[in-house]
């Protein structure tokens, strides 16, 4: 029913792509991150809150059918419908039924819940989808309320010592998670543009956010005081940064939780938080399926098909796909991408 | 433990120095006196004897972690250390017990004399107990090697605040062998216990590298010009009837060194000689690779005290007569290091200690030629050094700089490639490289430095695309990069395919204007491999 070829994930049935990576005639598409979101598809179907982010960065002339969780679509046999992943708002597992036998694909997703997205919800199948980003046991990711109060903590910390906190997240997803979480009685949180602009997307679909300013010509960069700055990755080394010294830096990624990334991050302080699943999140999500057959996805993919093999007795196979995972960097691959291509 | 695993914590998350001293000034503040003197051993690298070994906490933390052998091999070669990966796999534990730092290192020692059993329940329970962050500092203390950033320099200065002591002081006091165990800090620190410890060397004063053209050091003869010799810079003592060679890196070499005990004999008590130790043979000082066939072996054996006998080229005289003489010139110490050995070498002219021989030069033009001849001493390139300069402590610019030549350079092949360690971990980082012998590839040398984070970020994502088969950490890659490769010596090696070995290979320069066949040939090695060794005896 699913194949996998050189333009993405193909139901050939229902004559539809999943997060395709090259333009084809109708794609459905899991979760608005460039690596899944990708110009150039004839139709696109996608989650509602995913849909105005798709438009304002894909084009507001893209052809798109927002859907609701769990409301069905029959094309050509095939129902096709939307279930939370959790990975971020809008974000979905894409669930496909034809004569009785049932795929997932799961896009990227987690168990943890962060406050923000729609929290992830089993869904049975006999085929599933799943990436491995954090597909390794040494990944167990703490408590987030506790990474949330380290991070309040260490806002305060620099405060009392004059300095501004600049928090490097994805403009999309992470940024409002880390937004939402901040203790705003510290001081003012300022965002740069590209987080701003999302912000606005997020609180016209989804719901209010904590009062953010946008760093823009009004502001008077001396008025940036014992501030919290969220930005995205990339705006490290540039002009923009150095206006907003003295600050500490810190990151938010899953990655974090390995000491050698920790010390090479380039930023002053490495917090564990990712929109990715962790490795109980990933063995719990699998069972819950009760799928027999796995396709593992970008990440350590063959080290956790083996696991699945042997360790549950699955049939579990590697896929090479063009998704990305978590980066650190908006440039770079993913340090722990394991793919031989 | 929790006190010294929260100190670990706050290190490990700045790089700022200041921050560094100001954790440590805070831990010694509040610390058991027994547990500060262990937190001062461990961070300046003098760590305890193994007491378990590695395959027992493997076997142990996959009983506890329900993990296969081989998903914690896979673990390991991602994370890249041994300690963290177990801490990682382990399951959490919320106990709050806490003990004592040095009741735990002193338990661990302890082990040594129990059964797997008991070495076993100790190890288990303490995983059961233990925060992650206390699981991971615990675990470095089993498998020791605890590298966090400290300089020797922080630990000083850290020191030298809390106790309010000059710097210098500190740094001598903690120089030489010293033990944590029953001790504190207090005492290690007082000018008691230096007085009483014979054997204790003064701390090194160390060059940086010439950062300018030379002659804005102003006159030539304001300058000591001497050459780099290739061995093991150390000091000779000798106090109380009783020699004691020590190493720069602070091991006591006096037992391995057999050459130097009659020294005790001919050397005024009170004598502190600062040198390079290095084998001489028929009136020439031998490469590196000949002084390692005397550091790695415990018993010297005949052969190798005939084929590699150590001399001492002395630099300077730190102690003479029993009185600390580093305040002195370094023309005064000079002078009085000549008149020394002239007097002991009329008795004794075979002694094996010499002195440097300076390098006359009017001009700084004529600097710069012999620095150019070094390769033919067998030496790393020049000393200058400020004739009125003091014998100062650690690191420091101004009064003496070395002036290395520059590397020998070689263009070779990325062929293989392995995940790092450390700061590089889950990261490609060391590489095998390439010469062409034919149509083929043979590896010639590892460089593991060289490249920024982004050249190393990008060459990890090429690697990972252009993967031909993996064995284990290893990967094969499309033989397609080029690097360059610099190295200080060149050496016969039966024991490689290449037939040399480098001394010091590192990487210069991604050629990436370089195709394969650019690359260089097993032929070039050999030719610099005839014209580099010429003249030493081997």
């Amino acid at each position: 029913m699913i194949t996998f070829d050189n333009c993405g994930i193909y139901c050939a049935q229902a004559g539809i792509y999943i997060d395709p990576w090259k333009p084809v005639a109708k794609a459905i598409i899991t979760h608005a991150h460039s690596d899944h979101a990708r110009a150039g598809m004839g139709a696109y179907m996608a989650h509602e809150q995913a849909v105005p982010v798709m438009k304002f960065r894909l084009g507001d002339d893209i052809n798109v059918q927002g859907l609701s969780y769990n409301e069905e679509v029959i094309i050509n046999g095939v129902r096709i419908s939307l279930h939370p992943a959790g990975h971020i708002w809008g974000s979905a597992q894409v669930r496909l039924e034809y004569k009785g036998e049932v795929w997932v694909v799961s896009g990227d997703y987690k168990l943890q819940q962060d406050g923000i997205s729609t929290p992830f919800e089993p869904v049975k199948c006999h085929s599933f989808i799943t990436e491995s980003t954090f597909g390794l046991p040494v990944y167990q990711f703490p408590d987030v309320d506790e990474v949330h109060a380290d991070i309040n903590t260490w806002w305060q910390k620099n405060k009392a010592e004059d300095k501004n906190s600049v928090l490097f997240a994805y403009a999309l997803g992470k940024a409002q998670r880390v937004i939402q979480h901040l203790d705003s009685s510290i001081g003012q949180i300022y965002t740069h543009g590209a987080i701003d602009n999302i912000n606005k997307i997020y609180e016209s679909t989804v719901g209010v956010l904590p009062g953010t300013k946008r760093i823009d010509q009004s502001v008077n960069r001396k008025e940036i005081k014992g501030a919290m700055i969220i930005a995205p990755p990339s705006a490290m080394d540039t002009p923009w940064l150095r206006t907003l010294q003295p600050y500490r830096s810190g990151i938010c990624s899953g990655w974090m939780q390995l000491r050698g990334t920790r010390r090479r991050r380039g930023t002053d302080r490495g917090f564990i938080l990712s929109d990715h699943a962790d490795w109980p999140q990933l063995n719990t999500a699998v069972q819950e399926t009760g799928a027999q057959n796995v396709y593992v996805t970008h990440g350590y993919k063959s080290i956790y098909s083996r696991w699945l093999q042997t360790n549950y007795g699955l049939n579990a196979t590697e896929v090479e796909t063009l998704y990305t995972g978590e980066a650190l960097d908006d440039n770079l691959d993913k340090p722990g991408d394991e793919s031989v291509q | 433990m929790k006190a010294f695993s929260e100190l670990f914590t706050n290190i490990d998350e700045t790089t700022s120095t200041n921050e560094k001293i100001d954790a440590l000034v805070a831990y010694f503040a509040k610390a058991d006196p027994q547990d500060a003197i262990w937190c001062v051993a461990l961070l300046s690298g003098r760590r305890p004897k193994r007491t378990v070994k590695t395959n027992e906490l493997w076997e142990w933390s996959g009983e506890l972690s329900g993990l296969p052998v081989w998903l914690q091999a896979e673990s390991y070669h991602i994370v890249g250390d041994l300690a963290e990966t177990i801490s990682l796999i382990l399951p959490k534990n919320t106990s709050t017990n806490d003990y004592a730092l040095h009741e735990i290192i002193e338990t661990i020692a302890e082990l040594a004399n129990k059964d797997e059993p008991q070495r076993k329940e100790y190890i288990t329970g303490m995983w059961q107990q233990l925060d992650q962050q206390e699981l991971f500092v615990f675990n470095k203390l089993i498998t020791g090697g605890f590298r966090v950033g400290v300089s020797d320099k922080i630990i000083i200065k850290a020191l030298a605040k809390h106790y309010h002591i000059d710097e210098n002081i500190v740094a001598h006091r903690l120089t030489g062998s010293w033990e944590a165990r029953n001790n504190t800090l207090t005492s290690l620190l007082s000018s008691e216990s230096s007085a009483t410890d014979i054997s204790k060397p003064y701390p090194f004063y160390l060059a940086y590298p010439l950062e300018v053209a030379p002659a804005e050091l102003g006159a030539v003869d304001e300058w000591f010009i001497e050459r780099k010799y290739d061995g093991i810079r150390g000091q000779v003592i000798v106090r109380d009837n009783t020699l004691f060679a020590w190493s720069r890196g602070e091991d006591l070499l006096t037992e391995k060194f057999v050459e130097f005990k009659d020294l005790v004999q001919s050397l005024p008590n009170g004598t502190v000689i600062d040198g390079e130790m290095l084998p001489m043979k028929d009136g020439a000082y031998l490469p590196f690779h000949v002084m390692q066939t005397r550091i790695g072996r415990k018993n010297v054996t005949k052969k190798a005290l005939q084929e590699a006998p150590l001399v001492m080229v002395c630099y300077d005289l730190l102690e003479h007569n029993g009185t600390d003489i580093r305040h002195l010139s370094l023309a005064e110490r000079r002078k009085m290091l000549e008149d020394l050995l002239n007097a002991v070498k009329t008795i004794q002219p075979e002694l094996p200690l010499h002195i440097s021989p300076l390098v006359n030069c009017t001009t700084w033009d004529e600097v710069t030629a012999e620095r150019l001849r070094s390769r033919e001493y067998n030496c790393e390139g020049l000393m200058l050094k400020r004739k009125t300069s003091e014998y100062k402590t650690g690191r420091r610019r101004g009064d003496w700089w070395k002036w290395k030549v520059d590397p020998l350079s070689i263009d070779g092949v990325l062929i293989y490639a392995q995940r790092g360690r450390g700061r590089r971990a889950d990261l490609y980082t060391d590489y095998t490289f390439g010469v062409w012998d034919g149509d083929t590839l043979v590896p010639f040398c590892k460089a593991y430095s060289g490249l920024t984070d982004k050249e190393m970020a990008e060459a990890d994502a090429w690697i990972k695309k252009h993967t031909l088969e993996k064995f284990g950490p290893v990967r094969t890659v499309t033989p397609e990069l080029v690097f360059e490769i610099g190295f200080e010596g060149i050496n016969p090696s039966p024991r490689h395919k290449s037939g040399v070995a480098l001394r010091f290979p590192r990487i210069l320069r991604w050629r990436k204007d370089k195709a394969t066949a650019d690359a260089n040939t097993k032929e070039d090695l050999l030719t610099l491999l005839k014209i580099y060794t010429t003249g030493t005896g081997t």
